[in-house]
């Protein structure tokens, strides 16, 4: 039996950080696609400026150019990379502007649900009693429907709209938050230093923001990068199901949606290549977020 | 356990309560079904007497107290498009549905379990890992454009499989079926397989962490001892003790089945209560809308009470509220 180290402090704040980033680092996959999702997100802020053409502007797209296949160049000497649309949009630019609007949605949501979802679930932990009860009642009835269900349902009731899209995205989502968190923040309540921080005589509110939310943030930050993955494909799939965003806002799935119709004749472009940049993008950020599972998973650690 | 599901079942009537009452209200504020029913060179006197036969023209109240009280006798309402009662168009439409879904989930625990076994005995192997990259794939897949794009091989490149409807269906039992026919299982394999792939994905990922989680503890390297044979352990040890959450999530992800087979039904056109509910939207045909919400959250409550019994019979250390007093 050897000694055990006389250093029970946790290792400081940043030292903690750089441990982990070297941990995450040992997974080459998780590292290409956490590069992968910052070159989407540069592309998508970039949009308006490398976009070879701006797919709202109708003065520069020709209803004679439409459904061109990838490669083609039309009389004027523009090249279609990747092909045209049904209304002759070029699908290069079409998808840059669809990606901004996706990411968007799906950032917009996932950080609010997260502020909603959080904030509720700390307040059961640390209030409990009614509260805890009143509140879990409601993460468990949110938590039995399925997410597409419950969206479908809102937008229904609510109608087309960006700001509708996000608000119900939020509303399946904050529960998830809710419940991760306030599982944590309770294991985090029992411990010295809560005891310390109630004995010094701080106020309640500093002390959940102040003092247990920093220690409840490794489940956060996990299930935030799998619920924005998660936001995207659903705005994607409300979209495509024509209960999302407007035509006038052509997110990814409204992209594909659009060419549904004309994938049965063959021109395969409009729907395929939207539908790969959804993907590609959905996937880079479930591989970094399950490598961040792995990374920030107590029960893994050696 | 009888105190337990009878307390359950009162809170389920709560539940369909505030969700009927949700939805009612919701649906009452969008769009006007009436013009949508009405040709539109329709006058003013029939406009007025369509609108008094739906009973449109009474408060929101009164319209929620008449639907309250047919509702409590079996009757949801009559549908607007197609004019029959929206709980028959609805039971008519369910075989299809769950026999899209049941099949999937069939497909997706059949391969998944063995492929997540495989991934988790042999952790950072070239096998784990082309599995855990190919279920991270299939969780990231957007279910709808997964299943154009098997249209667009199977059907459209390739010429193997039809893309929609349900084919001929045969009679067992007396349930109408695609599995009675073979033309029917050739429908049904497209939109099945687009069903199963997000919770195959799923499936490999539990079993995966499950048994990452079970093999490092100490009944497995005691069973070990003892000298018990590897394939026994793992297939009746760790097994065992992964089935509660995977059972769990198969019990729970089956309705969630059922809520996704909305986007599959809509691609591949199968005839069941998901494109029913969609076209329902677009069409504001209420009382089928509200009937089918009603219908669902009633099944979602009761998978989630079988569920919930399950667990507790599949591992005893799980106590149900209500049961230990």
């Amino acid at each position: 039996m050897s000694a055990v180290p006389a250093n029970p402090t946790a290792p400081e704040p940043e030292k903690r950080w750089r441990m982990l980033w070297r941990e995450f680092a040992e997974n080459r996959r998780a590292v290409a696609a956490l590069v992968v999702c910052g070159l989407l997100l540069a592309a998508a802020l970039l949009s308006p400026l490398i976009a070879p053409q701006n797919p709202y502007d109708l003065t520069v797209i020709d209803m004679f150019d439409s459904r061109m296949p990838p490669g083609s160049v039309n009389p004027d000497g523009f090249h279609y990379w990747l092909g045209t649309d049904g209304q002759g949009r070029d699908m290069l630019s079409a998808m840059l502007y669809g990606l901004r609007l996706s990411l968007m949605v799906g950032v917009v949501s996932g950080v609010l649900a997260i502020a909603f979802g959080v904030s509720l679930g700390l307040v059961a932990a640390y209030w409990g009693g009614f509260v805890d009860a009143l509140i879990m009642r409601v993460v468990d009835f949110m938590l039995g429907f399925p997410t597409i269900m419950v969206a479908l349902i809102l937008l229904a009731v609510l109608g087309q709209g960006v700001d509708k899209v996000i608000f119900a995205l939020v509303m399946v989502q904050w529960a998830y938050f809710a419940r991760a968190v306030r599982g944590t923040a309770l294991i985090e309540r029992g411990k010295e230093y809560v005891d310390a921080a109630v004995s010094l005589g701080f106020s309640r509110p500093r002390i959940v923001f102040g003092h247990i939310l920093p220690n409840c943030l490794p489940p956060i930050i996990v299930i935030g990068t799998m619920q924005i993955a998660h936001a995207i494909s659903t705005e994607a799939t409300l979209s495509f199901l024509g209960l999302g965003l407007p035509i006038t806002e052509p997110s990814l799935g409204l992209l594909i949606a659009n060419g549904f119709a004309y994938l049965l004749s063959g021109q395969y472009w409009i729907s395929v290549y939207p539908g790969l940049l959804l993907l590609v993008t959905i996937f880079s950020i479930n591989v970094v977020g399950d490598r961040l599972r792995d990374v920030l998973n107590p029960r893994l650690q050696k | 356990m009888l105190v337990f599901i009878i307390r359950r079942l009162l809170q389920s009537m709560l539940v369909l309560l505030a969700v009927s009452i949700v939805v009612f209200v919701g649906l009452y504020a969008v769009g006007d079904p009436v013009d949508i029913l009405l040709p539109d060179d329709a006058n003013q006197s029939e406009r007025q007497a369509a609108i008094r036969s739906l009973g449109l023209d009474k408060p929101l109240i009164t319209q929620y107290g008449i639907f309250l009280g047919k509702a409590v006798q079996g009757d949801l309402g009559t549908s607007f498009v197609f004019n029959i009662p929206s709980i028959e168009l609805i039971l008519s439409r369910m075989p299809a549905t769950l026999e899209l879904a049941l099949c999937a989930m069939v497909i997706a625990v059949l391969i998944g379990i063995p492929l997540g076994l495989w991934a988790g005995l042999k952790p950072g192997s070239a096998a784990d890992e082309v599995i855990t990259t190919g279920s991270i794939l299939g969780f990231s897949l957007p279910g709808f454009w997964q299943g154009l794009m098997l249209i667009m091989i199977f059907s459209v490149w390739l010429g193997w499989l039809p893309s929609n409807g349900r084919g001929t269906t045969g009679t067992i039992f007396g349930i109408e079926t695609s599995f009675a026919t073979w033309d029917g299982l050739r429908h049904l394999l497209l939109p099945a397989i687009n069903l199963a792939l997000f919770k195959l994905a799923m499936m490999i990922r539990l079993t995966r962490a499950g048994v990452r989680e079970t093999m490092p503890l100490d009944f497995v390297k005691f069973a070990r001892a003892k000298g018990v044979s590897e394939p026994r352990i793992v297939l009746v040890h760790v097994l065992k003790n992964i089935l509660v959450p995977i059972v769990t999530v198969i019990g729970m992800e089956l309705g969630s089945l059922i809520a996704f087979s909305t986007v599959t039904e809509t691609i591949f056109a199968w005839p069941g209560m998901g494109k029913l509910i969609i076209d329902s939207i677009n069409k504001l045909d209420r009382p089928v809308v509200v009937a089918y919400l009603l219908v669902v959250t009633m099944m979602f409550i009761l998978i989630n009470l079988v569920v919930d019994l399950l667990y507790a019979t599949l591992d005893p250390r799980v106590r149900l509220k209500g049961v230990s007093e």
